[in-house]
């Protein structure tokens, strides 16, 4: 093969961990220089795992890497940065309490008097490479304090300070707003013009067309080929990540609401730092129906879900489920009022990841009489109940007794999704319930609440996603500043732009149009 | 009664004795800043002080010299300290547990060491003599100003040294480039991993360096204090130097200042005991209710200032 013209290869990569679970099988991958390249996957593909042998952190069981034509073995990521490989990781790699120059230099700090730190060159050197690649830093302000995206640019900033001409971006725009996104893919394009390398990990096919040249798409463990992006569709890209055409629309019937089961009135609540963050704020769900809660983040949305389920207290107002008060409820007791929730944090509030899934899946019903006999656990139930769960939810794993913490993000997701919805719940709060778990997992628990809903629940539905919002959702509430805006009973001849407007503050409907959602 | 409490403590030999009594517990203490800074606790130091405070007075028996001794002391603090890291970093094991487990051979073996080397049992009274103790210095000048001079002059040469290491430790944590990879390595040791800093050998050198200071303490305990080695001798002081690192938030100067508290509340107990009508059982809790009240001082502060951080950070976002 022809070879002079990439920059990386990497040959027959295979990665079996001890606990015998294989993350990447044979793959090749081979990037040419000057150009960005997309490693594109569902979670729990394999693309964190083969970053991770690129830059030293994890060996291969098989396989070789050849860089800039000379084969390599890296045992730490002093190696890879050695070959001139830097990662910006998706959870930054900085120290809070040190300064962004501190940050830069670290390991590699400038000397005078032979052991002082030259804390001017430190400064010094900050501000060249800054300027060089127009990534602007403030040297002297502590990591702690500065925005995610200027510490996306220290992360950056870092690696080329150790003379990296490859980047690996994991996931970058994973945590930044639409504006630093634009941003970053400017200063991505400068630094291709320079002529650096860049692999940039990513599911979001906007993006990756937007930016990439070409794409590697794996999926299992295994590469499903490379790709010219500009040749290469959406639908075809989602196809080779997923293995059958993703239907991004939800298929649903029209819903035929029934008895109101959630009632929210009046309800206020003041932070501790005396901020307003739920304001007079009142709806209703009923059965049958999934109402939808748009607003761009930190409009309460948090507030509202944590009343709900008691993880805090509101200073005024009421929440009825089905008539009972469940205000300062303990959780077991609002669970048996058949409320399911499935938390935003899912790693907190959803799972105890060193725990089984089976633990898991049983952790709210484990004190049900069929699943004890006496004193003791019936064990054979309780195997029965989360074989039960794990088909039909489609959880992939080894086996029940499996580490929650072991699983992909999308799997751990079901697990969260086996037990909440298999409770036979008359109320369920879907917090973000698809946030960053791939396509697969997405569409089988947004169809997972559509069916409960169609068989009787009313779904309280919290999402950050707009087209997940609009698309899943039967009737809508917009929240701004606390407050319901806007109300939609009818979700289908929304349009992203009026709800834009109404989700940024620019447009509120009248109280009488806005009262409807309490249908009283 | 409370005129005589006064006049007892409002005395030279007052402020002399806080000093006396501060400088083993502040070495301990800057032991644990050290190890702490890189993300390793250091519970051994009440071992490793109590083994190295054999040694120093082995030490220099053997070879007639007290800084003889005191380098031995120190040589086997940084030797039990790269024990515990060799256990915990390499073993893997629990560092709470190898830290308990020097504090044991600290308190057990010792005893078993000192027979093995000298026949005696429990305390080294014999073989020490003015020589091999740690010599005194008289501060020229400044020894001749009244009250001052009585109180900081005339103390031991470790004593000295316990304070200048304050300002060393500070120097080396916040103007080296080791004492960067140290900081680094405890706020979150990936990070330092990803830039090629080996997070391994820095937590072996911070923990080494905290052995070789909680040594010194054990020989200032030995080799000037007590002025011999009697098994329990150390008592408890390792254990108030966490105390102390933890109310001094692990900085090298509220360390000191948190150490002077507790050096302060311990002579207070020693002169108040003297006095008369004065239950002895009462008095010897001032040090507990110091490390008490201390604590929840600094609780409250600490709770201040976060919710002061938060609000303005609040406004800011609103701003």
């Amino acid at each position: 093969m022809e070879n002079d013209n990439f920059i990386i290869q990497m040959k027959g990569i295979s990665k079996v961990y001890p606990n015998g679970i294989a993350a990447n099988r044979n793959v090749d991958f081979f990037v040419k220089e000057g150009e960005i390249h997309a490693l594109m996957g569902e979670n729990g593909a394999g693309k964190s795992t083969l970053m991770k042998i690129l830059f030293g952190l994890e060996q291969p069981t098989e396989g070789e890497i050849i860089i800039n034509g000379e084969e390599v073995s890296l045992t730490s990521p002093s190696d890879a940065i050695s070959r001139g490989i830097g990662m910006v990781h998706q959870h930054f790699m900085l120290i809070p309490s040190l300064t962004v120059a501190e940050n830069i230099v670290l390991g590699m700090a400038p000397i005078k008097k032979g052991i002082l730190i030259d804390y001017k060159k430190a400064v010094q050197i900050t501000e060249e490479v800054s300027q060089k690649y127009n990534l602007n830093v403030n040297p002297n302000a502590k990591v702690m304090d500065i925005p995610v995206g200027m510490k996306q640019k220290v992360e950056i900033l870092k690696a080329l300070v150790r003379g990296a001409n490859i980047l690996i971006l994991d996931e970058p725009t994973a945590v930044l707003t639409t504006q630093e996104t634009s941003e970053l893919f400017k200063e991505l394009i400068i630094l291709k013009q320079l002529g650096y390398t860049i692999i940039f990990i990513s599911h979001k096919l906007n993006e990756i067309k937007q930016i990439t040249d070409r794409l590697t798409i794996m999926r299992g463990g295994k590469s499903m080929g490379v790709y010219e992006t500009a040749s290469t569709s959406e639908q075809e890209i989602s196809r080779l990540m997923v293995g059958r055409d993703v239907i991004l629309n939800v298929e649903k019937d029209k819903s035929q609401p029934t008895e109101t089961v959630l009632k929210v009135r009046n309800l206020e609540y003041t932070n501790k730092w005396n901020k307003k963050m739920l304001d007079f704020l009142s709806f209703s769900v009923r059965q049958g129906e999934i109402l939808g809660i748009a607003g761009v983040e930190g409009n309460g949305q948090r507030e509202l879900v944590e009343m709900l389920f008691n993880l805090n207290t509101p200073d005024s107002g009421t929440i009825t489920v089905n008539g009972v008060n469940i205000i300062n409820l303990p959780q077991d007791k609002i669970r048996d009022n058949r409320v399911s929730l499935i938390p935003e944090d899912r790693m907190t509030y959803g799972i105890a990841d060193a725990a089984s899934i089976e633990e898991n899946v049983i952790s709210d019903r484990y004190t049900e009489k069929h699943f004890n006999n006496g004193p003791l656990f019936d064990m054979k139930m309780i195997h029965k109940e989360s074989d039960k769960l794990i088909k039909n939810y489609a959880i992939l794993c080894k086996s029940r007794k499996q580490q929650v913490k072991m699983l992909s993000g999308g799997n751990i997701q079901k697990v969260v999704v086996a037990r909440e919805l298999s409770s036979d719940p008359i109320l369920i709060i879907a917090d973000q319930p698809t946030r960053g778990i791939d396509v697969g997992s997405t569409e089988f628990i947004r169809n997972k609440l559509v069916h409960l809903s169609r068989a009787g629940a009313a779904v309280l539905l919290v999402s950050a996603d707009l087209n997940e919002v609009m698309e899943l959702s039967d009737s809508l509430i917009v929240l701004y500043g606390g407050k319901v805006v806007a109300y939609f009973d009818d979700t289908s001849a929304l349009d992203d732009t009026v709800m834009g407007e109404y989700m940024l503050g620019l447009k509120h409907q009248s109280p009488e149009e806005i009262e409807r959602v309490c249908h009283e | 009664m409370f005129e005589q409490f006064l006049d007892t403590i409002l005395k030279a030999d007052f402020l002399f004795s806080i000093i006396r009594i501060t400088a083993p517990i502040l070495f301990a203490a800057l032991g644990a800043v050290v190890a702490e800074k890189a993300g390793v606790v250091n519970i051994g130091l009440e071992g490793i002080m109590s083994i190295s405070a054999l040694f120093g007075v082995l030490f220099s028996y053997w070879t007639q010299s007290w800084l003889v001794g005191v380098l031995g002391a120190l040589v086997v603090g940084v030797l039990l300290g790269l024990l515990i890291g060799f256990f915990a970093l390499k073993l893997k094991t629990d560092i709470i547990l190898a830290g308990i487990a020097v504090n044991m051979i600290g308190g057990g073996g010792t005893i078993f060491l000192l027979y093995m080397f000298t026949g005696m049992r429990g305390n080294t009274g014999a073989l020490v003599s003015q020589n091999i103790l740690i010599p005194t210095i008289n501060i020229p000048l400044i020894k001749s100003i009244p009250i001052l001079g009585e109180s900081i002059s005339g103390h031991s040469v470790l004593t000295y040294l316990a304070f200048i290491l304050v300002f060393l430790i500070a120097g080396l944590l916040y103007k080296t480039s080791l004492g960067l990879n140290i900081r680094a390595v405890g706020e979150n040791d990936q990070a330092a991993q990803s830039v090629g800093i080996s997070v391994l050998r820095i937590k072996y050198i911070a923990i080494g360096i905290s052995g070789a200071l909680a040594g010194l303490g054990g020989a200032f305990m030995s080799m000037y204090y007590s002025q011999g080695w009697n098994s329990g001798m150390i008592a408890g002081r390792g254990f108030i130097a966490l105390a102390a690192q933890a109310m001094g938030r692990t900085e090298p100067i509220g360390t000191m200042l948190s150490s002077l508290l507790f050096g302060f509340a311990q002579a207070l107990r020693t002169k108040v005991s003297g006095l008369q009508g004065v239950s002895s059982y009462l008095v010897s809790l001032i040090p507990y209710v110091f490390t008490i009240v201390g604590l929840v001082l600094y609780a409250i502060s600490t709770t201040k200032k976060v919710h002061k951080y938060r609000q303005t950070q609040a406004e800011a976002v609103e701003a």
